[in-house]
């Protein structure tokens, strides 16, 4: 199962950039009003 | 890039997905009619080669899930993040390419899976030189998607555009990684992987299609449309948050069930089925803040088709969900397994989730894409739900009991050790329930012919308009 040395690899990158998203958006201040974020799409579009 | 002397969206790349959305749904069930009556009648290929089941099911099923679809996430995709980041789409050319190459890959498709051209992959027959077209389509798709998130007039992303972000990048490395091929001519071509390692790449990358791309981009309309719809935000904003990074975490690893006593290391196969097993966790947070969100507006249901088609597909999708884990344990998948069972899980999700989540976005979307009020008909949407409610039981039904039923044929022994039933008197005991398939697949593409003669009526009837972009507020 040499696939696996492929996949598995793989995975721990993607893991690792997915990692990198939640950094990002915790420290850019994604999270910091969530609730209001909920309503900003009812008000005006 | 500045495109704020621009000052409305760019809504006809999502007026023309969101049309061949409907066309191509009509016929993508319609080739699905015919299949299913073809495993009941077996003559109605006509001796055709080209007619033939094991030609037309691809065609099916790529009509359905990239054809639909695609262009229904193409479509909302496009409206969502411009309307969540108050910004015209990055690179609207660059947009309208992706909607003239993604036709020209249907149309590819359509031409060369009933000519016998596959690679014999499933969900991802296409040959190499329609492949590359796809993956450059999809890198196109992807620089329009995230130049417009980042180009947002709004701080926060909303968390529709993390799923549609992340069903974006997910497709595009499943689809490199799988479709690697050694070409051997125009049309031919041979896998870059062999036997069991072909294999686990192979559901590696469908079940991950599963997740990504008729899971994740799907979230990201539930999550826009059924609040809009409404009139209502998110249940709860911070669960839609966690719903969605518990689900990207944990998707990749469970392409294995779909190799459970295989040749596939035994350890693999249990790695498979328990991710399968955690998939349940955030996939029914999720289910249940999308209904919830009606919380104490229950009535709209009943006079709103619409909400009814967006509420009921995400009972579909927690029925999926659930059942898709319980199919992934060993013991139950050496009952389920090869059998209709799997035919009609697959189906519950996609007729049930995928399609009426996209028909109930698509009829929020044509009203206010053409300047009108409301569809055609909205007589017509309640008709249509109800057609597609009861055709999806039907089918469904017939398909669980058909599933259970082939699994206890299969493996019912005698006292000597032999096999009760020959595998055709299995055949034999399931005819009835394919015939109960096809009248459910019928009333489905009922439902989904007067949805294509409602939007040609409100289509024909309105007017493409102009959206302005809102002001920004004064920050």
């Amino acid at each position: 199962m040499d696939i696996l040395y492929l996949l598995i690899p793989l995975s721990v990158l993607l893991v690792l950039f997915i990692l990198g998203g939640l950094w990002w958006a915790v420290h850019r201040g994604q999270f910091d009003s969530v609730e209001q974020e909920g309503e900003r799409i009812l008000r005006n579009d | 890039m500045n495109s704020s002397e621009q000052a409305v969206y760019s809504d006809t790349v999502v007026r023309q997905f969101s049309i061949m959305a409907v066309v191509w749904g009509v016929v993508g069930m319609l080739v699905g009619v015919i299949i299913a009556s073809q495993l009941a009648w077996p003559e109605l290929n006509f001796g055709i080669p080209w007619l033939t089941y094991g030609r037309l099911r691809p065609l099916h099923t790529n009509a359905v899930i990239f054809a639909f679809g695609g262009c229904a996430l193409f479509a909302t995709s496009y409206y969502v993040v411009q309307r969540t980041c108050h910004t015209a789409l990055f690179l609207p050319k660059l947009a309208a390419f992706t909607f003239w190459g993604w036709q020209l890959v249907i149309l590819a498709a359509a031409v060369s899976l009933p000519l016998g051209f596959t690679q014999g992959k499933e969900y991802a027959e296409l040959e190499w030189p329609i492949d590359i077209l796809i993956a450059v389509v999809w890198v196109a798709y992807a620089v329009v998607f995230f130049g417009t998130v980042g180009t947002r007039k709004i701080k926060h992303i909303y968390v529709a555009n993390w799923f549609y972000g992340a069903f974006i990048i997910a497709v595009a490395l499943l689809h490199i990684v799988n479709s690697a091929a050694i070409p051997a001519g125009m049309m031919k071509s041979y896998s870059a992987y062999a036997g069991a390692q072909d294999a686990m790449v192979q559901w590696w990358y469908g079940h991950n299609a599963v997740g990504f791309f008729l899971t994740a981009g799907f979230l990201g309309m539930m999550y826009y449309f059924i609040p809009k719809q409404a009139g209502r935000p998110v249940y709860s904003y911070r669960l839609s948050i966690v719903h969605f990074w518990a689900l990207i975490f944990t998707y990749m690893w469970a392409g294995p069930h779909h190799l459970h006593y295989t040749a596939l290391p035994d350890w693999t196969q249990s790695v498979g089925m328990v991710f399968s097993l955690v998939l349940l966790a955030p996939s029914w947070g999720g289910m249940i803040n999308g209904i919830m969100t009606l919380s104490g507006a229950w009535h709209k249901l009943r006079d709103d088709p619409i909400l009814r088609f967006l509420i009921v597909s995400l009972s579909f999708y927690g029925m999926s969900t659930f059942e898709g884990p319980m199919m992934a344990i060993k013991t139950v998948n050496a009952l389920s397994h090869y059998t209709d069972w799997t035919v009609g899980h697959v189906h519950s999700g996609a007729l049930g989730w995928v399609g009426l989540v996209s028909m109930g976005s698509i009829y929020y979307l044509i009203p206010k894409l053409f300047g009108r009020k409301e569809m055609f008909s909205v007589k017509a949407i309640e008709v249509h739900f109800w057609l597609a409610t009861i055709g999806i039981v039907l089918y469904i039904a017939a398909m669980w009991i058909a599933g259970v039923m082939q699994g206890l044929m299969w493996r019912a022994i005698n006292a000597d050790g032999t096999l009760t039933y020959t595998f055709v008197e299995s055949v034999k005991a399931t005819y009835p329930f394919y015939v109960i398939r096809v009248a459910g697949g019928l009333l489905y593409l009922t439902g989904m012919v007067i949805m294509l003669w409602n939007v040609v009526k409100t289509v024909t009837s309105g007017n493409t308009v102009t959206v302005a972009i809102p002001a920004p507020a004064h920050a």
